[in-house]
């Protein structure tokens, strides 16, 4: 771990993405592919920039690292491709 | 060096002044308000070349001294009481992020009932902020002190903010003689800030005020305690060497007629006065009692008052506010604290005196002075804490 720094200044730019949060989640949305129209509005909902899309499979794609579990992306997916289970730890 | 008669405000605004501060927010209070005002004027005549920043509220004088200073800007303010209590929490990030912000404190009591004369309450209840506290007896003390305060905060081994506490009244408004620092002395003296942990630089981008878990946090916490103690040492260094510029001495804590006193008297702010010449009274009849004047609450000079008061049969702390449930004077408690684990310690005991502008006087020390006396006969006090010239027959 680095060492502290005076003030509690970060002189590294970008660094929030070292910082893994997706332990803070409680429940965790499941991404049923074979659903999934890309219609994007999970993305577009989604308040913690969690969800990519892969243009290549043309699907949306959750990344836990981040994911708090708030489960907005669920109750917003049209198709039922999107559904919340208890986190398991 | 020139003489010239002022109010304390007017003394902590010319002592920021001469140390050229490049930021000044600040919203007026009594009994501070002249401090904005002395500065405002100085800013609107090209006396000084800062910024002057008119805000809403404490709180925005603050977050805006804050910001200023995490740009490398000096940085100063003032404020009093309510004030002090609307900043309360920026106090802490003011610390917590290292910033050397020095603000005079217009020492006041804080309301309910509304009050605005002098009292401790508002600095007491801001000791465990993380700034260094100063506490004076005289304008001279107070001007000296301000640019004793961006010395020692910008100091890179502190990095810490200075609060500058003056009496309510008793000092902020009463005039009295005060020997101006030459402006190329003080220019030498506090020199440039140059900090190398936070400043604004586009080509450097970083992030302040950023968050610590668990992981972390502690150990923030930890270094803040230990630079804080740590600066003792710096605060003894910068006092010298302000002797040798300007030739006037000041010490953490002023110890006078203690060597052979059986009762030694502890004081902060303008009732020192009061109480030395009520000491010099009680010498001249023949009682060994002395005095220790304490002028930096933080970081509290144990060593100091362990050494000064450890010979004494008992001390007697005055203070100027209370922790409301403890039933001892926090400088008291404080006191108390620090001779916890020595092997002799004299008596201590408590008093409360001065509330809410309430004068301190000559016969109040005497009255100090006998109810200690009548304890050590005693042998133990008769209460946690002696409330002095308290009207009885009101409650």
């Amino acid at each position: 771990m680095a060492k502290i720094t005076t003030g509690a200044i970060n002189y590294v730019a970008g660094s929030s993405r070292n910082y893994k949060t997706g332990s803070w989640r409680s429940m965790k949305p499941i991404f049923h592919e074979d659903k999934c129209k890309f219609c994007k509005q999970c993305y577009e909902f989604c308040p913690d920039s969690a969800i990519t899309l892969d243009e290549t499979k043309k699907k949306a794609v959750v990344d836990y690292n981040y994911c708090k579990g708030c489960g907005i992306c669920a109750k917003e997916c049209k198709f039922d491709a999107i559904t919340m289970e208890e986190e398991v730890k | 060096m020139v003489k010239k008669v002022m109010r304390g405000n007017e003394a902590t605004a010319l002592g920021a002044k001469l140390c050229k501060p490049n930021v000044v927010p600040a919203y007026p209070i009594t009994p501070s308000t002249l401090f904005p005002e002395r500065i405002s004027e100085y800013v609107a005549d090209g006396e000084l070349d800062a910024e002057f920043v008119l805000v809403e509220s404490e709180h925005s004088a603050m977050s805006a001294a804050i910001g200023a200073s995490a740009t490398g800007a000096r940085v100063c303010t003032a404020t009093a009481s309510q004030g002090l209590e609307l900043m309360h929490e920026m106090l802490f990030i003011a610390s917590g992020m290292r910033l050397p912000i020095v603000m005079a404190v217009g020492n006041r009591a804080l309301s309910a009932p509304i009050n605005i004369w002098c009292d401790h309450q508002d600095g007491i209840s801001a000791r465990d902020c993380g700034w260094i506290q100063f506490y004076t007896e005289r304008n001279q003390e107070a001007l000296d002190m301000m640019i004793l305060g961006f010395k020692i905060s910008e100091d890179p081994r502190v990095l810490l903010p200075s609060m500058v506490g003056l009496d309510a009244f008793v000092l902020t408004h009463t005039m009295e003689a005060v020997d101006i620092p030459d402006q190329d002395k003080v220019d030498k003296f506090v020199g440039k800030y140059n900090p190398a942990h936070c400043y604004m630089d586009v080509n450097r981008p970083i992030t302040i005020g950023s968050f610590s878990t668990p992981d972390t946090y502690m150990e923030f916490r930890y270094v803040q305690d230990k630079v804080m103690n740590d600066a003792a040492k710096v605060i003894d260094e910068a006092f010298a060497a302000f002797e040798k510029t300007f030739g006037r001495k000041y010490s953490k804590i002023t110890a006078e007629n203690t060597k052979d006193a059986d009762i030694i008297l502890v004081t902060m702010g303008s009732m020192t006065g009061t109480a030395r010449e009520a000491i010099t009274k009680m010498r001249a009849a023949g009682k060994k009692v002395g005095l220790v004047k304490i002028s930096v609450l933080r970081p509290f000079p144990k060593k100091e008052l362990i050494e000064a008061l450890k010979g004494a049969k008992a001390v007697a702390v005055v203070d100027r506010s209370l922790s409301v449930g403890l039933n001892i004077g926090p400088v008291c408690s404080e006191i108390g604290a620090t001779f916890i684990n020595e092997k002799t310690r004299p008596m201590i005991l408590s008093f409360v005196a001065g509330l809410g502008g309430r004068d301190i006087l000559i016969t109040d020390f005497e009255e100090v002075h006998e109810k200690t006396t009548a304890a050590l006969k005693k042998g133990a006090p008769e209460k946690d804490t002696y409330w002095i010239h308290l009207k009885e027959e009101l409650v």
